[in-house]
Order: C-alpha cells, then structure tokens, then sequence
C-alpha cells in the first residue's frame, strides 16, 4: 500500500508508532485474557494463571447467542440486498434519466446523510407499531433499506463510467435494465465490496434502534442480546460479560482479521469522495 | 420524446427510495415538529394541541441544559483528540516501517467493534478497585475510584472509550488522502531543503485539508449521533452527569413516554445537525478549494 518512494521510517517514528499500537490494542489482549481465566484470576492479573473456556460455556449455556447470531445474520443480509438494489435503482435513475426536478431530488436525498433514521426514532416506532411491524426482523431493518450514501457512492461511480460503453450497449440493442445490468453493475464492483463492507459493520454493530425495535428472542441481533446479558451478569461476574463480549464481537473479528486489507481499502474508497 | 422517457423511467427506478426515504425520514421530521406542538396522548385522552409550550418547558429544564453542555463539551473534546491521533496513527502507518500492517491492524481493530461491546469491555476496566484502570491509578497513589459512578469523572471516562474506538476509523480517511498526494511534491520540497516539519506543514498539511474538514463533520454528526455507550454504561447517571442529547430524547419517549416532549428534543437536535450541515455545505464547501 505504500509507495516505493515513501522514505523508511526512523527509529523514533517506528518506536512511538509501536508504542501507540500497543497502547491501541492492549485494552482487548487484557479482554481476551480475562475471558480465558477463572473469575478469581480476571481481578489480580496473573501471567501464567491456568487457561479455561469455562467462561465460554456457562454463556452459551446462560443466553441464546447463536440464536442472536441467526437474527443479526438475517437483519444484515435484508438490509444489504435491499440497499444494493434500491440504491443502484435510484443511483441509475439519476445518472442516466435525468429529468426536470431530479437534481432537488438528490439534494433531498443527501439530507439522510445528515438525518439517520436513529434520530427520528420516536416518530419511526410509531409507524413501525401503525405497520403492526414492532418486534420483527422486517421492521428492524425497514428504516435502513434506502441509503443516502448508498445513493450518493453508486452515483459517483456510474458517472465516472465513459458513456460510449452506455452508446456501444444501446446500439447492440440493449434495453435499459440489460445496459445496467451488463455495464453499469460490472465496471462497479469495487464500489459494491466497499459499500458491502462498510454496511455489514455498521448494522452488524447497531444497537439503539434494535433496542427500541425489538423485545423477544426471536428477534434480538447480537448487540442488543449483549447488553440483556450484561445487565443481568454486570457486578456478579466479569470473566462471563468479557467473554459474552468476545463472543459478539468474533465472527466480525475474525473476518477483519482476516480481510483486513480489503476492510481498510473499503473503509478508504468509500471515505474519497 | 427523449425527455417523457427520460421522466418516465427515472421515476419508476426512483420509486422504491422515494418511498422508503418519505416514510422514515422526510415523513418522520414532518410528524416530528407536528407533534411538539400536541400533548402526549394518554390513555383515552386525546392530545391538545398547546403551542410552543413543549419549548418553554425545555427552556426551564435543567436536564435539557445539561445534556445539552454534556454534549457540547463531550464534542469539544472527542473530536479534536480523536482527529489528532488519526492523523498521527496515519502519518505512522503511511511511512514505510517494519511491523506496519500489525500497528495498522492495532489502530484499526477498535473501530470495527460495536460500540456496545467496546462499552462492555470497558465497564471491567473502570470496575473500582479491581479494574485495570483503577489499579493502574492505585500505582500513582489515586486508587479506589468508582470512575463511572462519580459525577465529575463519569462522562471523561466515556469520552476516553469514544477516542478509542474514533481515532482508527478517521485514522482511515487520513491514510487515503495521504496515499493521494503526488510522491513528487514531497521529493521536490525535500530537494529545496525543507525540514520534515516544513513538509508538512507547507504541503502535506494544505493537501489533506479537504480531508479533515470531511472527517470533522462525520464527527460532529457522530458526536449527536452516538449514545450506545451511554446506555450500556451509566443510562446517563449519576445525576445526569453522562446525559447526551439523543440518549435525553430516547429517555423522554421510551422510559417516560412522553413521546411529544421527546418530539420537542428531537426538533431541536434536528436543528443542530441543520446548523452543521448549512456549515458544511455553505462555509466549508467555498473555503475548500481542493475539491
């Protein structure tokens, strides 16, 4: 990722980037620590105190994690399809038939990017309770199904695509939904990844809407369930919320630690705009 | 003929985001403002329409002033010290250096937790006594805080969570901007004999401005926008010293369901992220050339 030409770091700058990165870290090394020793060990730091997965199993025992991982699975695969296709729709709309008015259109799109449906949440339960969709994985994700930013990354990306390839399509004979389909969607596979990546971590890691939302186990994603547990656990035993913790948070770790570059070149395409 | 197709088909391709967004964003603002102008419906009794009365009780709500100067001074300090290190944690990782996708990893790791787990995780650091930070205070002799139960420590200890898990995801926009700039620049500045400090300063600095400015009003949106840790950690307490305002707005309508008081707060934290985005859009946009 760094250019050949970026001269080597000194010694100084190495260390204090070191220094800063385990600074950064170390609060969740001790997080890990703490969830693989006994209760009596996560207090009084010991080293070399004997590796349990105790803590692990009376959670699972104690609270239905992997039933808050289906609904989180769930809540986040809706969401993403959805927005892939409403905001390509609109995106596409935008870009390719413009009409009178549609540039007010898309300022009043933008505001969403400002206004997130979590400020308005009062007003959104209501209409989720006037559409009989309180507690349900539907009404969870229904106020997430249009994004601004979806829109406005799509956009960017169909507008930098030549309009002869658009021309070349047309005259072949393709219709309107083939041309999107065959050029459009294709030449925008990276913005895809980038915005796939960056919606799957923030509805992974949403709370205060679900919370709200949802009220059975049936529907809990994985934040909310958390917090439940925790709440009932906090004060009595610590080695079982750090471990009910790392339990939440492992799929979407593992997965970054794994796709880490590709996280961090999404995080960054969709921040240049 | 081009124009009528044009209309026609953008409409319908429109369709499905127009609905959605009227139904949970335009709609709801609209019903918002509507609504703190009614009492809250209880029971059988139908609400009244009382006028501006909902904004005078504000005016005279001493937890509203609070949360409101909690939320300020909560934004006034994230924001820079987060930004700050971003820039840092990106100045590091963009020079070339042995172990630098690990260090990249560190910096980045907090950010893709929820803010909930990070909250939860935290609350054992912060645990009195036992807890690793107060033991780490216990060293220096500051030992036996309940730093989440004091009222003049409780919202500094969530600001030093927010930093924690902010700087990596801003760190993020830096790195990009940075890997912008043309490599020539930089060699033709050292060539002319300026001092690392110069460098930046004179060019790195001009360069990410755009950048920056970006960054500060995804911050300022999040520092409004964000209150998971609010509730998973000290549900505002004690004495109201955590309250932000979204976290007064969801204790308004779903503690006390006073949901047209709570319609009240929410216009009014509509009217602040209004203020912000005339900021970015009016101020910022004619002063950053680079775009």
């Amino acid at each position: 990722m760094t250019s050949v030409s970026t001269p080597k770091a000194g010694i100084i700058t190495t260390l204090g980037a070191w220094l800063l990165a385990f600074i950064w870290i170390s609060p969740l090394l001790f997080a890990f620590w703490a969830a693989f020793h006994p209760a009596t060990g996560a207090s009084s730091f010991d080293l070399f105190a004997p590796l349990t997965l105790e803590n692990f199993s009376q959670v699972l025992a104690a609270a239905p994690f992997p039933r808050y991982f289906l609904n989180t699975f769930l809540l986040v695969s809706l969401i993403l399809a959805c927005q892939l296709v409403v905001c390509t729709l609109a995106a596409y709309a935008f870009v390719c038939f413009p009409f009178r008015g549609s540039g007010i259109l898309f300022m009043l799109v933008l505001i969403q990017l400002m206004i997130m449906p979590e400020i308005l949440l009062v007003e959104n339960y209501r209409t989720l309770a006037n559409l009989g969709l309180r507690d349900t994985i539907l009404g969870m994700g229904l106020p997430y199904l249009a994004s601004a930013f979806g829109i406005f990354l799509f956009r960017q990306t169909f507008k930098s695509i030549p309009k002869e390839l658009e021309e070349a399509a047309r005259l072949e004979g393709a219709n309107a939904f083939q041309i999107l389909m065959r050029v459009f969607v294709p030449l925008a596979k990276p913005t895809y990844i980038a915005f796939g990546l960056v919606t799957v971590s923030y509805h992974w890691n949403n709370f205060l809407w679900p919370l709200v939302v949802t009220n059975s186990v049936e529907t809990r994603p994985t934040t909310v369930g958390l917090q439940v547990f925790a709440t009932v656990e906090q004060g009595v035993d610590w080695a079982r919320v750090t471990a009910a913790t790392l339990l939440s948070v492992a799929p979407l770790l593992v997965a970054f630690i794994l796709f880490q570059r590709q996280f961090v070149q999404s995080f960054m395409r969709a921040g240049i705009r | 003929m081009n124009k009528s197709r044009n209309f026609l088909y953008g409409s319908l391709l429109l369709l499905p985001a127009a609905v959605l967004l009227w139904t949970f964003t335009y709609q709801p603002v609209l019903a918002t403002i509507y609504n703190s102008f009614f009492t809250t419906p209880k029971g059988r009794r139908p609400s009244v329409f009382i006028g501006a009365d909902h904004y005078t009780r504000m005016i005279e709500d001493p937890v509203f002033w609070q949360a409101l100067t909690n939320n300020i001074l909560y934004a006034a300090v994230t924001i820079p010290a987060s930004m700050g290190l971003a820039l840092a944690m990106a100045l590091f990782v963009n020079s070339r250096m042995s172990g630098q996708g690990l260090v990249r990893m560190a910096y980045f790791t907090p950010t893709v937790l929820p803010m909930v787990a990070v909250a939860n995780i935290w609350l054992f650091f912060y645990a009195p006594s036992y807890g690793p930070v107060d033991q780490l205070l216990g060293l220096i002799g500051l030992g036996h805080n309940n730093l989440l139960g004091t009222p003049s420590t409780a919202l500094w200890s969530l600001i030093v969570i927010t930093i924690w898990k902010e700087a990596g995801f801003f760190m993020i926009f830096y790195l990009a901007a940075l890997q912008q700039i043309s490599p020539t620049l930089i060699e033709a500045a050292r060539l002319e004999g300026a001092s690392p400090w110069q460098i930046f300063r004179r060019v790195t600095a001009p360069l990410i401005m755009p950048t920056t400015l970006f960054v500060l009003v995804n911050a300022l949106i999040g520092a409004f926008r964000l209150v998971d840790h609010v509730i998973a950690l000290t549900k505002g307490g004690p004495d109201n010293s955590t309250t932000l305002l979204l976290f007064y707005i969801y204790e308004t309508g779903f503690q006390y369901w006073d949901t047209s008081y709570a319609a009240a707060l929410t216009v009014f934290l509509l009217a602040v992220l209004a203020l912000i985005a005339l900021f970015q859009f009016g101020y910022l946009d004619r002063k950053v050339h680079y775009r």
